[in-house]
């Protein structure tokens, strides 16, 4: 078997020293050519099979390795002149100033570098940074004119563009050459480097000054070929082939005995090549560009930012055993099941240990081969061969099955996977499933369980994982399952639970007196676990009946007690408690609902008490139980009732319009005698307020006013029967203001909450005159959607509609980083076993939880209403 | 048989329960009788309730808490200006005003202050106008109108006998204030004050009038606005203030340096030390957080609040804050500014200890928060 994984312990991060690099070279890259003519790589080019193979069938030189073994190797390129690394670039700079330029002593006298270097140690003792030492030491460093040591005069070094260092004597300039530059570092003393925050033994500063280049590994840059046989190489690769190249025309130019400006034209050429093959995108530089003009991708290009190398390959990686498809409703599931599509089923595989206990039962999934559903699709022998299973060979590899082999077998009903849909913004994001194979294509999920994922079915797709260990299945069993997070730990109530027509359902169902005869009761309670029939209510012409509270009290667990209000209750002065004329008052004792109205604060997700309730005093297998029962009965019984919604659910009677227009007659009067006092100057400012200001929060005030009154109007004319007003009420879906604006009058448009003002000058549009403050020319749309909006109500309605897009559009961006940022400061965050909570490290960040150690989702049984329950319960009488 | 009083306190003392529930337990327990048995079974029972709710050890709370604070941020309004308290003053609300407070800025685009006045003050109108008055800053415009005479090259204040009187000032007052600020002589005529620029030149003479308008003839400097306002919940007056600057406001008379407070936390860290920013914190991002309707643990907040204030200044959550200060060199370049990172780890020759949760993602190790900080085998049975 494989053998103790080994675990990294520490990572130490250095620069490499030019001599440390020759030796674990591989080789040494002369030749920018790839591939010869056979299109075999050529030896010390810079596709040398000593770095690495990319091509199948080859063989690394150095290791031995296959493609996909051999990890590569680095080799390196002998620069001709030393050049600067960009990213030190301001480093260099800093150095150059605070050393002397004659004997490379840190620009400050003894005491001073005894004191930082003490400073220095012991803040890397206790792990905080050292940048403002260093930076003060090198700020004072850089003041003496002449050096404390040997006395040399010291010259202001400029710096030009990225990487070019220039001395200033006077008005004569001298330009600091890198060699020279690594010369003058050579010099610095290690105590000195120290005080300048870096660790001699890991990085003494004439390595920040190239002088062999490394040449990465074939394997990280590997060139593809294209359909016509042609190969592409990487990015990478052309750069390294320009150094090169650069390389030996500067060699040859050298040895040639050249000029002197050729020469630093070419040297300037190499900088300028090594520069953008680290970093091409440093500001000054030109970045270089590919044959088709796109800039390169070299070295820090793939490291940084979303889709680098450390967010994108190395935070954040790609999986085995993943699925992804479409999502659509599925109300006959359990909330914690999920349909997949059987052809997915069939590619997906879970690996089982062969053993005495199982062993027929995988013998049985081998034999049904892998286009049989519960099949298997590999074999691993326990010489870790993977064989295959075929329709030819299943028969064979069932029979030669033996203990201890691993089987591939395919996904099957029951098991557990891992369900996610993105943004994962909180951990209800992903949830564990248990799986139902299914026909079709597409996932198939109970629209109660939308909710945490925040999904809709207008097209939305979502991801599974297929857990691979017995250890991951348990853990996701326990703790990531759907009943297990039925709790939101932001606020601890119900986040799962009934959604638009579960809440009508039920609604329609416990509102009033419904009475349903045996049929009906039998229907509605079919697809629950309810398997008993309960004595009748009552007799109705000679027929047993039910009432709407009977069936649902079937469905709620034994022993429940609870009082409440219910959504539509209307807070009047003194509650009639059970009489309720809105039936709002809920009362349930023991299991069973004697008055009251189930809607969305009972059932509904978010708010649901009776689920709440449920889940704390029962247990979540109780109350996920709940949750699938209360859909069914909910979907069965609004299919009893019948629902439905049209355009001409919004319809009014005549007289409700001629209400509704008089009474935006009356306001935009009313609006009319503001504009009139204003123009006389006779309006009151509101305390610190202008007058113009006051007439706009007057008038948008009065117009507000009536839309209500409209919306009043259209409800009172609409009643209580009607769908969409049901659905309002109840908290199905929709609100009535949008039925205020479908029936009534849609209102005030506003663009940052004031009417809208732009447009022409002095008027919105053209159509109005000048200066017009009236309630139209300013965005009042006095038509209700059903009638139909006038062309310019249309447009001031597109206008407001717009910021609200606009608004969406960088909302979800900006809360997108605030929870990237938020979760990035606290994630190494843990609770200890002594209570605090502390970071990673070991730093105390809290010394009890939330100051009371209380769990936010298990908050409700540490609240002082608990103990009273408690002392109520124990004496048996109620606290005053 | 009811216990005494006395054995209740003696058998609620060191409870293991937080004081909200001993509170309660003690002023439930003495609205009722109860016999010493039926009390051990209460307590029993509360501390059985009170276990149930602790939170699990190796609960990964940080995540927890960040993901409950930044989820519900997807469902906040981005509409910036809204009115709180009184209807006369501008409060940043929603998302970026929550991302202003994890920001720790320094300057929050809309400063505002609560100010709440000792007794005599805080039940009479005039007096507290009178504060008012005297907080809110004045400039020139607020008493007067100034105009520039280009014929005789010099400045003219026209003074509001009204405004001055209301203000609790006097043409001389105010002639004394410009002379000290300007360093011109004034010359006051009733209600006139005219001013003459040193040399007759007209830049001089704009550049003059500029200067006067900005100074400040009485009151604090970053308060432009003062608001009475009367809270109705604890019956007295109360003022709002548009622009902050605690430490000027607390030293006058009358206002109630236990009750006022400000929504910048820097100043209330600056003034009042760390742990007052650290309620602070709470406080504005719970506010926030309820006038939006959504409700958020505040366990959650107030970790937040925590780490940012755990070292003791206020620090922003972020690249410039706690995840630039982290210890580990593979968690800082994989949040923000990779490269620099990295180089610069490798100038200092630091030493990445994997501790944390990004590097060990990193390397592809178990990370050790939750499940994976446990560390039990089985021992086989022989």
């Amino acid at each position: 078997m494989s053998a103790v994984p080994k675990k990294i312990k520490e990572i130490q991060f250095g620069l490499i020293s030019p001599k440390e690099f020759r030796k674990m070279s591989v080789t040494r890259v002369i030749t920018a050519d790839t591939y010869d003519d056979d299109g075999f790589p050529i030896e010390m080019g810079l596709m040398d099979p000593k770095m690495g193979v990319i091509d199948p069938g080859l063989r690394c030189k150095t290791c031995g390795g296959r493609a996909g073994e051999c990890p590569g190797h680095f080799g390196h390129v002998e620069l001709i002149a030393p050049v600067v690394h960009v990213g030190f670039a301001k480093l260099i700079r800093k150095i150059l100033r605070a050393t002397c330029r004659d004997c490379g002593a840190l620009l400050l006298d003894s005491n001073q570098k005894k004191q930082y270097l003490e400073q220095i140690r012991m803040l890397r003792k206790i792990g905080q940074p050292i940048e403002d030492i260093t930076n003060e030491a090198f700020k004072e460093a850089r003041k003496p004119k002449t050096c404390q040591y040997c006395g040399a005069r010291q010259l202001d070094v400029k710096v030009e563009k990225p990487s070019t260092y220039v001395e200033k004597d006077g008005t004569h300039e001298h330009k600091l050459m890198a060699s020279d530059i690594r010369s003058r570092f050579e010099k610095i003393s290690n105590d000195d480097i120290e005080v300048m925050g870096m660790d001699p033994s890991k990085a003494r500063p004439e390595w920040t000054i190239m002088t062999v280049l490394p040449v990465p590994p074939v394997t990280m840059r590997p060139s593809i070929t294209l359909e016509s046989g042609q190969r592409s190489e990487d990015d990478l690769t052309h750069k390294l082939v320009d150094i090169i190249r650069i390389n030996q025309r500067f060699q040859e130019n050298r040895e040639a005995g050249a000029p002197q400006l050729i020469i630093e034209d070419l040297w300037e050429l190499l900088q300028y090549h090594v520069t953008t093959f680290i970093d091409n995108a440093v500001s000054g530089v030109p970045p270089a560009r590919h044959r088709s003009g796109r800039p390169l991708k070299t070295l820090s290009q793939r490291l940084k930012g979303k889709e680098g190398r450390f967010r994108g390959s190395l935070s954040g990686k790609r999986v085995n055993f993943s699925a992804r498809t479409v999502i659509s409703p599925d109300p006959n599931l359990s909330i914690s099941e999920v349909g997949v599509p059987l052809s997915m089923a069939m590619e997906l595989s879970i690996p089982v240990n062969v053993t005495k206990r199982n062993l027929e039962e995988v013998r049985e999934f081998i034999k049904r081969g892998p286009d049989n559903h519960p099949g298997a699709n590999y074999v691993i022998r326990d010489d870790n061969r993977r064989l295959k299973v075929t329709d030819k060979n299943c028969e064979e590899l069932a029979e030669t099955l033996e203990l201890g082999w691993k089987v591939d077998r395919q996904l099957k009903n029951g098991d557990i996977i891992l369900f996610n849909r993105q943004p994962s913004l909180h951990r209800m994001s992903i949830m564990a499933h248990e799986v139902k194979v299914l026909p079709h294509k597409t996932f198939r999920l109970n629209p109660a369980v939308c909710p945490p994922y925040n999904a809709d079915f207008d097209g939305d797709e979502m991801n599974m994982h297929v857990l691979q260990t017995e250890e991951a299945r348990a853990e996701a069993k326990m703790l990531i399952h759907v009943q297990e997070n039925i709790l939101s730990p932001r606020f601890g109530g119900p986040i799962i639970g009934g959604i638009h027509d579960h809440i009508s359902g039920m609604y329609m169902l416990t509102k009033g007196d419904n009475r349903v005869d045996k049929n009906d009761f039998l229907e509605m309670l079919r697809k629950s676990r309810i398997t008993e029939i309960v004595e009748p209510a009552g007799e109705e012409d000679g027929k047993p009946y039910w009432t709407g509270k009977n069936v649902f009290s079937q469905i709620l667990p034994d022993g429940l007690n609870m009082t409440y209000k219910a959504l539509l209750c209307e807070n009047c002065d003194t509650c009639k408690k059970e009489d309720c004329n809105r039936d709002a008052y809920v009362t349930i004792r023991d299991g069973q609902l004697l008055s009251g109205t189930i809607d969305e604060k009972a059932v509904g997700a978010f708010k649901g008490l009776i689920l709440d309730r449920i889940v704390k005093d029962y247990t979540p297998a109780v109350a996920l139980q709940f949750i699938d029962d209360m859909t069914r009965l909910a979907i069965r019984s609004i299919m009893h009732f019948g629902f439905s919604f049209g355009i001409n659910d919004e319809d009014i009677p005549d007289e409700a319009s001629a209400q509704i227009s008089e009474l935006l007659e009356e306001a935009e009067m009313r609006v009319m005698d503001f504009i009139i006092a204003f123009n006389e100057e006779n309006l009151e400012p509101l305390p610190g307020r202008t007058v113009a200001e006051t007439l706009e929060l007057r008038i948008m005030q009065e117009l507000g006013k009536a839309r209500d009154a409209t919306g009043e109007i259209a409800g009172k004319y609409l009643g209580l029967d009607n769908t969409a007003v049901i659905m309002a009420v109840s908290g199905a879906r929709g609100s009535m203001l949008n039925l205020t604006q479908m029936a009534g009058c849609v209102g005030q448009q506003a663009v940052r909450g004031e009417r809208i003002r732009r447009g022409y000058a002095g008027r919105t549009l053209s159509n109005f005159n000048h200066g017009d403050l009236g309630a139209a020319a300013h965005g009042f749309v006095k038509s209700s959607y059903k009638k139909g909006l006038s062309p310019t109500e249309y447009f001031f309605h597109a206008i407001g509609g717009r910021e609200g897009l606009v608004d969406t559009a960088v909302r979800t961006s900006q809360s997108g980083y605030l929870q990237r940022r938020l979760v990035n400061a606290l994630q190494d965050l843990e609770v200890q076993y002594d209570g605090t909570v502390r970071d990673t490290r070991g730093m105390v960040v809290q010394f009890k939880y939330g100051e009371d150690g209380v769990d936010p989702m298990k908050s409700d049984y540490s609240r002082p209403q608990t103990i009273r329950r408690i002392i109520e319960d124990v004496i048996g009488k109620e606290v005053e | 048989m009811a216990v005494s009083q006395k054995t209740i306190d003696e058998m609620t003392e060191n409870l293991p329960l937080p004081q909200n529930l001993v509170d309660a337990l003690r002023s439930d327990l003495q609205k009722v009788d109860v016999t010493k048995k039926q009390l051990e079974d209460i307590i029993e029972r509360a501390l059985e309730s009170y276990e149930y709710a602790r939170i699990a050890p190796c609960e990964a709370a940080g995540v927890v808490s960040a993901q409950s604070i930044g989820e519900p941020g997807t469902q906040m309004t981005m509409r910036t200006f809204h009115y709180a308290g009184v209807a006369e003053i501008n409060v940043t609300l929603g998302l970026p005003r929550l991302i202003e407070i994890v920001d720790a800025r320094k300057n929050p685009s809309t400063p505002m202050m609560t100010i709440y006045l000792t007794e005599e003050y805080a039940n009479d109108r005039d007096m507290a106008r009178k504060l008012a008055w005297d907080i809110e800053a004045t400039h020139i415009k607020h008493v007067g109108s100034l105009s520039t005479d280009l014929t005789e090259m010099l400045l003219e204040i026209e003074l509001n006998e009204k405004a001055i009187i209301q203000r609790g000032l006097t043409a001389e007052e105010i002639a004394e204030k410009l002379e000290d600020e300007l360093g011109v002589t004034v010359v006051t005529e009733k209600n006139i004050l005219t001013i003459r620029p040193e040399n007759e030149s007209y830049r001089e003479l704009l550049q003059l009038s500029k200067n006067a308008e900005s100074v400040i003839i009485k009151g604090v400097k970053a308060i432009n606005r003062v608001v009475i306002s009367k809270d109705d919940i604890i019956d007295e007056y109360v003022m709002y203030t548009e622009g902050s600057a605690l430490k000027h406001v607390l030293v006058f008379d009358g206002v109630d340096t236990t009750r006022t407070s400000t929504n910048n936390v820097n100043e209330v860290y600056e003034v009042f030390g760390i742990e007052a920013a650290r309620n602070s914190i709470i406080k504005e991002a719970t506010d926030t957080l309820r006038e939006q309707g959504l409700t958020v643990d505040v366990r959650h907040i107030m970790l937040v609040s925590d780490i940012m204030t755990v070292d003791g200044e206020v620090k922003a959550i972020g690249r410039h804050g706690i995840s630039g200060e982290k210890a580990s060199v593979l968690a800082r370049a994989a949040f923000e500014v990779t490269v620099s990172h990295l180089l610069d780890a490798g100038l200092r020759g630091d030493v990445d200890e994997l501790k944390g949760v990004t590097e060990n993602v990193i390397v592809g190790q178990p990370i050790k928060l939750g499940t994976g900080h446990i560390k039990l085998m089985a021992t086989k049975k022989t």
